[in-house]
């Protein structure tokens, strides 16, 4: 490896990390923003313009505050999940293409940090690591409400992400290969969610499931679990906490956009790595959007979800394609 | 299902290009209606006297004992009221104050009234007995504007 390589490997780690952990204030700006005005409000505005120094202030606020360790916590693994958390969120986000190759200094350079042959199970794997970051902290916590949180998310995690990985198995058969940049440029011409409509939604209820989000935030379920998995989590631990479930939220949002919205294509003279920018945000906003409008499930009426209507549509609409396929030769 | 759940996005949706309901407080308030019940206001007369002859009948009828005074007679060359006598001491205990109103409509004179100011926001307990300077409109007008006298 020379040193080229290193200095462009080092480049476009900060570049991500960067973006992931910068775009994270932005994204709960954006969230508390779209919110608000949602619900006829304004949301913040007072910190900076259009309150966009607000989240800095929330977490400038939150690094001064105390770190409360609860009595009997299990002290080492207390500390780690909230690491465990945002360390797979943010090694997910290795293998998230933003763009095509481009030539810089006559290096041919992919837009990714890494180009894994094999990204989409890499990915898969990482994301279902995360459940372990909120059941460690659930557990460790030694007290009801997280455990009783973590222990859901686990279950939730579980059971969706069955449903999600199968969703995604159609696009491998299409493009035959399990790369996400191969799978990216396959959709040049058409982007997978039109022939892969039901899979995209498949895909996208388990996104939000697979994040905790709202209305499948039941690991966190505010109005009986007090905040669920990070109840006893004060302080930058909670931060982490926050910051992964963000950066979650945009991995699978850039695997969404990569596996069925065309990835970085999109028509017009706008460069590649701005539509997915584009694509990126939008996607957010709906995440956002899905958060304001539906109320959170039932437990029994989640897993039920889970187990009888999307993972059985999942498979069918595997083997469908998969009998489609083999007519088309 | 799935149209349930379409009306509920287009619902929010709708919403999020609404004008938000929102007044930015401080720098923009609500319209107050003349009637308004907020702090009280003891007034005057043109002539710049005071209205209250310290007759009591507000402390009296103060359903929550917030009002305490103490009279004084008027003399020739010490004049505040228009009547005998004036009110030496006039405090009103704004955390025991209900703001019913009883007060303005017992008093004979037209002397108190309850104005619109509803920050009474302060950081000790002693702040909020007002005392007569406090209560009484400042000299060269006799009542607040936008105060309705006379109801």
């Amino acid at each position: 490896m020379d040193l080229a390589t290193i200095i462009e490997a080092v480049v476009k780690v900060l570049i991500v990390l960067g973006f992931v952990l910068m775009g994270v204030p932005l994204i709960v700006w954006m969230e508390r923003k779209v919110l608000g005005h949602m619900q006829d409000r304004i949301g913040p505005e007072r910190v900076g313009p259009f309150g966009l120094l607000q989240t800095i202030a929330d977490g400038m606020k939150l690094f001064f505050k105390e770190d409360m360790l609860p009595a009997q916590a299990d002290k080492v693994v207390f500390f780690l999940a909230p690491g465990l958390s945002i360390v797979t969120a943010l090694v997910a986000a290795t293998v998230v293409p933003w763009g095509d190759t481009v030539t810089l200094f006559g290096r041919e350079i992919g837009l990714r940090i890494t180009d894994v042959n094999i990204a989409l199970l890499f990915l898969l794997g990482t994301t279902s690591m995360g459940v372990y970051g909120i059941v460690l902290g659930g557990w460790a916590s030694n007290s009801k409400y997280p455990l009783l949180g973590g222990l859901r998310s686990s279950a939730q995690m579980i059971s969706y992400e069955l449903a999600q990985g199968i969703s995604l198995v159609p696009i491998v058969m299409i493009t035959g290969s399990l790369s996400l940049s191969q799978i990216g440029r396959a959709q040049e011409s058409m982007w997978f969610v039109v022939p892969q409509f039901f899979a995209f939604v498949i895909f996208v209820i388990c996104a939000v499931a697979e994040t905790n989000r709202a209305p499948f935030d039941l690991a966190e379920a505010e109005t009986e679990l007090v905040a669920g998995f990070h109840t006893e989590f004060s302080s930058m631990k909670f931060a982490l906490y926050f910051l992964s479930e963000y950066a979650n939220m945009m991995v699978v949002a850039g695997v969404a956009i990569t596996c069925f919205l065309g990835a970085w294509h999109g028509p017009g003279p706008i460069p590649g790595v701005l539509w997915f920018l584009i694509k990126l945000s939008l996607f957010l906003f709906f995440f956002i959007w899905l958060r304001a409008t539906f109320p959170r499930l039932r437990y029994d009426q989640l897993m039920g979800f889970g187990w009888k209507v999307l993972l059985p549509a999942s498979l069918l609409n595997m083997a469908v394609t998969a009998v489609v396929l083999v007519m088309k030769g | 299902m799935v149209q349930e759940l379409m009306k509920g996005l287009s619902i929010t949706l709708s919403h999020f290009f609404k004008k938000p309901v929102t007044l930015k407080y401080p720098e923009v308030r609500m319209p107050m209606y003349p009637r308004y019940r907020g702090l009280h206001e003891l007034h005057r007369y043109a002539n710049g006297l005071e209205r209250c002859v310290c007759c009591g009948l507000c402390a009296a009828v103060c359903p929550a004992d917030a009002i305490y005074m103490e009279a004084a007679e008027n003399s020739g060359t010490e004049r505040y009221s228009a009547g005998e006598r004036y009110a030496k001491r006039y405090e009103i205990d704004m955390l025991r104050c209900i703001f019913c109103g009883y007060c303005e409509e017992a008093c004979p004179e037209d002397a108190i009234f309850l104005g619109h100011n509803y920050e009474l926001a302060d950081v000790s307990r002693d702040a909020f007995v007002y005392s007569k300077e406090q209560l009484l409109v400042p000299l060269g007008t006799t009542h607040s504007p936008g105060i309705v006298r006379g109801r």
